[in-house]
Formats: structure tokens, sequence, C-alpha cells
């Protein structure tokens, strides 16, 4: 499998999902600078986390408009997988690859901790190592995780299939108390109607190695191997 | 011409920022705040002569960049420059 991580001025996760990839895939991605114009011939492009243009107007807002983007968002229409984590996630609601918005967190304040996910679909590119239902640690950490989308958008992401992750409690428990950003339906991750695109709050680049505390981050990396090899 | 582009929340899409200035305000003893809708003024200088390329101009721009319409509303105000 051949991946492509996009590097904008900000990115702070570039470097984690690099190894992360690498880990699984057995190959290094192709790190790729936002001012490029063309992509490798690539099956995955991995946007990162990070503050890409240190968040400026929105988060997400100019880089979803740098050069890059267009290669990005031509080679996602051809069927390219593509996933965002974080700011990523951002950047691909900005860009218009994926519906909603994520907004300031409810309580207003940078929430960086482990939490709880449901695995909500497993018939993904992205995870399919998982059980449908399991519940998995990952950390979040951002100020601007807080999913919103209008209530017609919801109803089509709930009746599509397409809310990847919910957050939850340890015990796979779906409530307001287990929402650390305010997310509509506690969502955490979203897919788009091909199922080859998933935006997600979460970092499981962060948990994929025991020796950092968990390795619940790695299945998603090996479910995209799996798909895409 | 200058556009003036102010940029609020929808109605209905939930301010926690502007919930937080209310609960200050009534904390500084400022009373009969009913709510506080916060968001952003933008001032672009344009090289347009006419009001009607820059409104259409500006337009474009809140569209493409300056508000999320999912949640944003926007409003372009033209006025010449002084």
């Amino acid at each position: 499998m051949k991946a492509a991580v996009i590097v904008f001025p900000g990115s702070n996760c570039d470097r984690d999902l690099m190894v992360a990839l690498e880990q699984s895939a057995g190959v290094a991605p192709t790190m790729v600078w936002h001012r490029e114009t063309t992509l490798p011939d690539v099956d995955l492009i991995a946007v990162p986390g990070g503050f890409s243009y240190g968040d400026y107007l929105r988060s997400g807002a100019m880089a979803a408009r740098s050069p890059i983007m267009k290669a990005v968002v031509e080679n996602a229409r051809r069927g390219v997988a593509v996933l965002g984590v974080c700011n990523g996630f951002q950047i691909l609601t900005e860009s218009g690859l994926l519906p909603g918005v994520l907004m300031r967190n409810r309580d207003l304040r940078y929430v960086c901790r482990d939490v709880f996910l449901k695995v909500e679909q497993n018939d993904t590119p992205f995870s399919n190592k998982y059980a449908l239902g399991q519940v998995v640690k990952i950390p979040i950490a951002h100020h601007d995780g807080n999913y919103f989308i209008d209530s017609d958008g919801h109803r089509q992401l709930e009746d599509e299939g397409r809310i990847a992750f919910r957050y939850c409690d340890s015990a796979g428990l779906i409530d307001d108390r287990s929402n650390p950003n305010g997310s509509l339906a506690n969502i955490a991750g979203v897919l788009d109607p091909s199922r080859r695109i998933l935006g997600m709050m979460p970092h499981p680049e962060r948990l994929s190695d025991p020796n950092l505390g968990g390795n619940d981050g790695r299945a998603l990396f090996d479910s995209i191997l799996n798909a895409l090899s | 011409m200058k556009a003036l582009v102010h940029i609020t929340l929808k109605p209905g899409v939930l301010d926690p920022q502007g919930k937080a200035i209310a609960n200050a305000l009534t904390n500084l003893g400022f009373k009969g705040v009913n709510e506080v809708r916060q968001g952003k003024y933008i001032e672009l200088d344009l090289t347009d002569s006419d009001r009607a390329s820059a409104a259409a101009n500006a337009k474009d721009m809140c569209e493409r960049l300056l508000a999320n319409t999912v949640i944003e509303d926007y409003r372009v105000e033209i006025v010449d420059q002084t």
C-alpha cells in the first residue's frame, strides 16, 4: 500500500501518522508539502492533525484552499481513500469532502486526554479490523472538535450508516457525560457516501504502540492495509 | 470601494463563546442581557470602482472562504472609500 501524508505549515502529527502507517504497511509514506500541486500515485492520502496556518479564520479554512488540496480533492473524486485526523478532519469538512463542521468545544476548553470510542461501522477501509460495537481507547487533543451538522444532514448520516465512531464511556455507553466536546449525537468520526473518506477527531496514530500506553489505534492502520493492498 | 463583512452564527447554532460573554456581563452587574451572539467583522479594500461589482466580488469571497455557510450567515455592506 502506497500512502501520502500532506504536510501544512503548523501540522504537528504528520510524523506520528508516518510512523503509524509505516508500522502497519512496512513502507514509509511520501510526505507532500502543501505548496505541491500534484500527488504521487497512492492508495491513501492522510491529512494530519496540528494547527495548519495557525487556525486563522477557522480551523482548517486556509489549508482547505492551499495548492495541494486541489489535487487531494481530485484524487478523492477518483476513489483514492482519504483519512483526515483532527485538524485533518477539519480540513476535509472545510474542503467539502465531508459534511458538517467542527465548532469550538462546548465548554470552550482545549481537551487533551484519552477517550473511549464505539466502533459504529466496520465495513469500511478504515475499521474492518475492529469488531462492530467494539470500545476502543484513543486520545483526543483539540479545541474545535464539536461536530455539528443540520438535522437533515444528521438524518442522512444516520440512515446511510456514515457515523464511523461515537464517543462513549469505558463500558460503551453513549451519553452526554461521555461526550468530551459537545459533538452532535456524540459523533467522533464520519464517512463520505463512498465510505472511502474518513474524518475523525481522535488520534489513532497516538496509541498505535504498546510502549505509548495503548495499541487500540493500530487496527485502524491495519484495516487500511487490509483494504487497500 | 470597501466591503464591510459581518459574519454571524446562524440562528439555532449554539454559540458557547456568546454564552460565556453573556455570563461575564451578568457577573459584572449588567442587567437585562438576554443573549449574546459573537461574530466576525472583516474589512476588504477592493479595487472595484462600482458598488455592484464590489458587492458581487465580496459575496463570492464570503461563499468560498470568509464564511462557512454550514453554520454562518454573512452580510456585506459596500462603502465608498474616504
